[in-house]
């Protein structure tokens, strides 16, 4: 047996080192040993990754000047056709039917059935594409690609691979650096294509019977593959551009974007490089079911290649699994090797022709036909318009725009709670993201399950706006309100006894038994030390329940002790 | 008969009983798979095969269901080759086709003049194919049409042998719905009638746009007779020079001589032309016919439908010995070939280079009748009907090559065609000769068709006593339909 090199594919020596290729030998090791079985899965552009590398890195340099690698992320990502109707056939779409109930002839592929386009799918996709900036085809094709599975009852996918329908987009989306809700930096990605293609069904093993079932009410939704070039570096990156396009597939109704129930499908392309030199040798992460997944599978399969790659090892080009529970990547073994799909026409399917009002022929069928122009005019709001728009009408900053959009449901109880009080925008904010966002996080709740409806929170800023309950009492009536007693922000503040204290003798009274029992403080403070006195201020509040007007504490406060 | 009917002098019931009978006592022939005697029995026409033996489809197809919905009478379903993959009807899993004229009186009596063509009293004709059982139902008298199958000609090819009329429709004018594939881009279902008028009669109820065909014409197709007077003076007939085919039989080209010779005659202008192209056409043909059968019959692995194999150790066993079980030779060598043709290394050189051969092909065509010519006449095939024994000796593959020669062109470019019986041979059988007609110009083609038909006066089948033969059928009775 002759063994080849998989960079050169040239014949290797006896010993195993390809003589058009030092690599191997800087490396210490035999190539042969690693790689046997994955020979093929090099492409040629591998050769001067590696090559370069070694020529202007030799090892020994490498030990004294660490070097910095740094990740490189592609994204491929399946969306589910919001429609009532597979992409080729009549059958329903629903999420969570009894098995196997929503198969057509088609579906179940019957010999003699044929495909016809759901028209709703095609809108779907154009309209995706258009908000993605990409440039449409008015012709675009389809193709069979073969492979045999379980859940595949063709034996082919029908897909777009050689004419897809949009090409050359960009997602734009916001990055909040470290997690602080101060710093928000806008980055674009670059889409490549956009193509329509048929789901496929789902297979369940039952391991104990040893046997598989197959339920094909998935089988033949449309997907609308959105492929994106390698513009991103990490994790967070990679998560926060999922999540403006789910939101973006959201607010068209193209898509739902559950990613828990399969509607939003993401894999990764991973690789590591030093800035400045080739791509590396990348890797492609599957079963990743939530943006949060997303970030550890690309930032822990980072790690990983650069860990092999700083010991000396190679990356292999292979599909890897990402597993939740232990937060690492595995090979896929019924993945290895490389697979050669056969592409071919989908001969019982005419090009798919979209037209727009200078093409549209005169006396089309409106129903017949998909006019982009059209599609362009229906477009909502996106969710960067909506960010504007919200900085802009409540004078809000801009990282809070991103949150009340990027958080379900959180825009809209915003604008409730805004609606029917007269408190300043910014304050609700601050009510909204700080206490009740974090409260929501803590308890994994999400907004439409928050304790406090938008009414009782604005009841609530009422009582703080008129000055009938300090902010400190009014932090406690919001405690009360989220243990979830049935009563409203004024039935507690009574209740609780916890309105202003107007009468400024009871007030002035507590105060002096305060400094009184203070002395050494009051002596601080007319020393020159002013913060003392937040001190005081904060015993007699702890002694009033907070419900003292803080400003009016601080003055009598001032006039004692000074 | 159709004048009988409408005068009432024999009622529907008396015909079809009469029909009946006759299938009945030519049951040797191995024309039907099923006898469908009620009516309203629900079948798609379907190719029967070992895979699919005992699956009855739940839906039917289109041009069936046309039929139906037109008050036709089902008489059942016929053989043909598995898949539709032959040129025989040989290659079939419920035994093959017998060519009715083999027991004719004329070829008997032929026969008993000529000892050396009977040495072997258990051999007999083939009818050509794939959808021979088709035209044998149509050649026996067991019904007035027949559905078949034309992908290289597999309903032109058998209807030449059985001496009927047999149509295949331009690409895109008839619903492909219901018709198990075998080349997408180049199947359309077939009619073989007795007479052309008939022919016309069942396309007038068979075309038309099909919402669950997307590659039906959506412009609106209006059914035509064909006028009893036909005059052929403003006729341009071509000859092509590249159909003097090596093989063809002399008595074939004398045939085609004398037609082109009779058009001449009657004032039709008759002009050699050429479509160099031609001599590549099977070649290409073969790369993408195997091609899409490859990706065509990846869905019979068993799990949905069909034959599924015993064999199950994990899912992977399962499907080859499934596909092995279930497909014969030919099948499987051509979906091997197939799946060679569409490796990404083979893609170009081969998918794509037939693509780019077969929009030559189209191109010649075009060339021919944007230069004044209506119809082109043809051979239909190299000779007369072949015995079993002489049919059998060369392979598959090689009589595909042979016997689609001067057919599988109209389906390249997806234009019309008819062939017509005009003759009988030394022998007494059939010879046909074919008319390829510009797309979607059915009307035209088959009037000149009906002219010559009127012409040459086929002469009906008579049959001996058939009751002779109904001792040795094998097995029994079940594929396309007949009407």
């Amino acid at each position: 047996m002759v063994l080849h090199c998989p960079w050169t594919m040239m014949a290797a020596s006896s010993a195993g080192v390809c003589t058009a290729c030092t690599i191997f030998r800087l490396s210490g090791r035999y190539w042969f040993s690693r790689t046997l079985s994955y020979n093929n899965n090099f492409s040629i552009r591998n050769v001067q990754t590696t090559t370069l590398h070694c020529q202007s890195q030799p090892q020994t340099k490498r030990k004294t000047d660490p070097r910095k690698w740094v990740g490189v992320v592609g994204l491929e990502i399946h969306a589910q056709i919001h429609s009532n109707a597979k992409l080729f056939s009549e059958s329903g779409v629903h999420f969570a039917a009894p098995p196997n109930s929503l198969v057509s002839y088609f579906d179940a592929s019957l010999p003699g059935t044929l495909p016809v386009l759901n028209r709703r799918c095609v809108e779907a996709a154009v309209m995706t594409s258009l908000a993605l900036n990409c440039t449409i085809n008015k012709k675009s094709l389809f193709d069979r690609k073969h492979y045999f599975y379980a859940d595949l009852p063709a034996g082919y996918q029908i897909t777009q691979q050689r004419l897809p329908i949009a090409v050359a987009g960009s997602l734009t989306y916001n990055l909040l650096v470290r997690q602080k809700w101060n710093q928000v930096v806008t980055k674009t990605i670059r889409i490549k294509q956009i193509q329509l293609e048929q789901d496929s069904g789902k297979s369940l093993h039952d391991d104990t019977r040893s046997q598989t079932l197959i339920d094909l009410n998935r089988a033949g939704v449309g997907l609308m593959e959105v492929v994106m070039e390698p513009d991103m570096c990490c994790g967070e990156e990679a998560a926060a551009a999922v999540r403006e396009l789910q939101l973006i597939l959201q607010a068209l109704g193209t898509c739902q974007g559950n990613m828990a129930e399969g509607q939003l499908r993401v894999d990764a392309n991973v690789s590591v490089h030093q800035p400045g030199e080739p791509l590396g040798v990348r890797t492609e992460v599957k079963n990743i079911n939530s943006a949060r997944f997303l970030a550890r599978a690309i930032d822990y399969e980072i790690q990983r290649q650069t860990d092999v790659l700083e010991s000396g090892g190679w990356i292999l080009n292979e599909t890897r699994s990402f597993d939740y529970k232990s937060g690492r990547t595995t090979p896929m073994r019924d993945k290895e090797g490389l697979q050669d799909y056969r592409f071919m026409p989908e001969p019982n399917l005419p090009p798919l022709i979209v037209y727009d009002n200078k093409t549209v022929p005169a006396h089309a069928d409106p129903q017949q036909v998909v006019n982009i122009d059209q599609i362009r005019e229906r477009l909502p709001e996106l969710p960067n318009v909506r960010r504007s728009r919200l900085v802009e009408q409540y004078g809000i900053l801009p990282e809070h725009s991103f949150t009340l959009v990027n958080e379900d449901g959180l825009m809209e109880y915003f604008v409730s709670v805004a609606r029917e009080t007269k408190a300043e925008p910014r304050k609700i904010i601050g009510w909204i993201i700080k206490d009740l966002l974090g409260l929501l996080k803590q308890h994994s709740l999400n907004v439409s399950q928050s304790p406090i409806s938008p009414m009782s929170m604005a009841e609530l800023l009422n009582l703080l706006e008129a000055g009938t309950v300090s902010s400190s009492a009014a932090k406690q009536v919001f405690q009360e309100l989220w243990k979830g007693a049935g009563s409203s922000a004024s039935q507690i503040v009574q209740k609780l006894d916890l309105g202003l204290l107007q009468d400024r003798s009871t007030l002035e009274q507590i105060c002096r038994t305060v400094i009184d029992s203070h002395q050494e403080e009051v002596r601080a403070i007319r020393g020159g030390n002013k913060k003392v006195l937040n001190k005081l201020i904060g015993l007699v509040q702890r002694e009033l329940k907070g419900r003292a007007d803080p400003v009016q504490v601080k003055t009598i406060l001032e006039e004692k002790t000074l | 008969v159709s004048l009988a009917l409408r005068e009432g002098k024999v009622s529907p019931t008396e015909l079809c009983q009469r029909c009946l009978h006759f299938i009945r006592k030519t049951k040797f022939l191995n024309a039907y798979v099923t006898v469908t005697e009620e009516i309203a029995l629900k079948q798609a026409e379907q190719a029967e095969k070992r895979f699919l033996k005992g699956y009855i489809p739940p839906f039917n197809a289109t041009v069936v269901q046309k039929l139906l919905d037109q008050g036709a009478v089902l008489m059942g379903k016929t053989n043909l080759d598995e898949f539709a993959m032959g040129s025989g009807s040989t290659d079939t899993i419920f035994g093959p086709v017998r060519n009715p004229w083999g027991y004719s009186r004329q070829y008997q009596e032929r026969c008993a003049q000529n000892p050396e063509d009977t040495k072997d009293s258990s051999d007999w004709l083939i009818t050509g194919g794939s959808s021979g059982g088709s035209a044998a139902s149509v050649a026996s008298l067991t019904c007035f049409a027949s559905l078949g199958s034309d992908t290289g000609g597999s309903t032109r090819n058998p209807a030449a042998y059985c001496g009927v009329v047999g149509l295949k429709p331009t690409y895109g004018l008839l619903s492909r719905h219901g018709l198990i594939p075998l080349v997408n881009s180049m199947d359309v279902p077939g009619i073989l009638t007795r007479s052309v008028h008939d022919a016309a009669t069942v396309l007038g109820v068979l075309g038309g746009h099909d919402p669950k065909d997307s590659t039906t014409v959506p412009e609106p197709f209006k059914p035509f007779s064909l006028p009893d007077e036909i005059d052929v003076r403003n006729v341009c007939v071509g000859i092509p020079r590249e159909y003097h085919a090596p093989g063809l039989t002399k008595e074939i080209l004398a045939h085609w001589t004398k037609a082109a010779e009779l058009f001449e005659k009657a004032g039709a202008r008759v002009v050699e032309v050429s479509l160099p192209h031609t001599q590549h056409s099977i070649v290409c043909y073969h790369v993408l016919c195997t091609a899409e059968v490859a990706s065509n019959m990846a869905r019979f692995d068993g799990l949905e439908y069909g034959h599924r194999s015993t064999i199950d150790s994990s899912t992977e066993v399962m499907y080859a010995s499934t596909r092995h079980e279930g497909f014969n030779d030919v099948v499987r060598g051509r979906i091997l070939s197939g799946n060679y043709f569409l490796l990404k290394q083979n893609y170009d050189r081969y998918f794509v280079k037939a693509q780019k051969v077969r929009r030559l092909i189209a191109n010649d065509f075009m060339k021919v009748f944007s230069s004044g010519v209506d119809v082109l006449l043809t051979p239909t095939t190299l000779s007369d009907a072949a015995r079993y024994s002489e049919f059998t000796k060369e392979d598959n593959r090689t009589r595909s090559a042979q016997e689609d020669i001067f057919t599988q062109c109209a389906n390249m470019a997806g234009l019309p065609a008819v062939t017509l019986p005009i003759a009988l041979s030394e022998r007494n059988l059939p010879i046909s000769l074919q008319f390829i007609g510009q797309g979607f110009r059915e009307k035209n083609l088959l009037t000149v068709a009906k002219w010559y038909e009127q012409q040459v006066k086929f002469p009906l089948i008579e049959f001996q006593d058939v009751a002779d033969h109904v001792s040795e059928f094998p097995k029994t009775t079940k594929s396309a339909s007949a009407f």
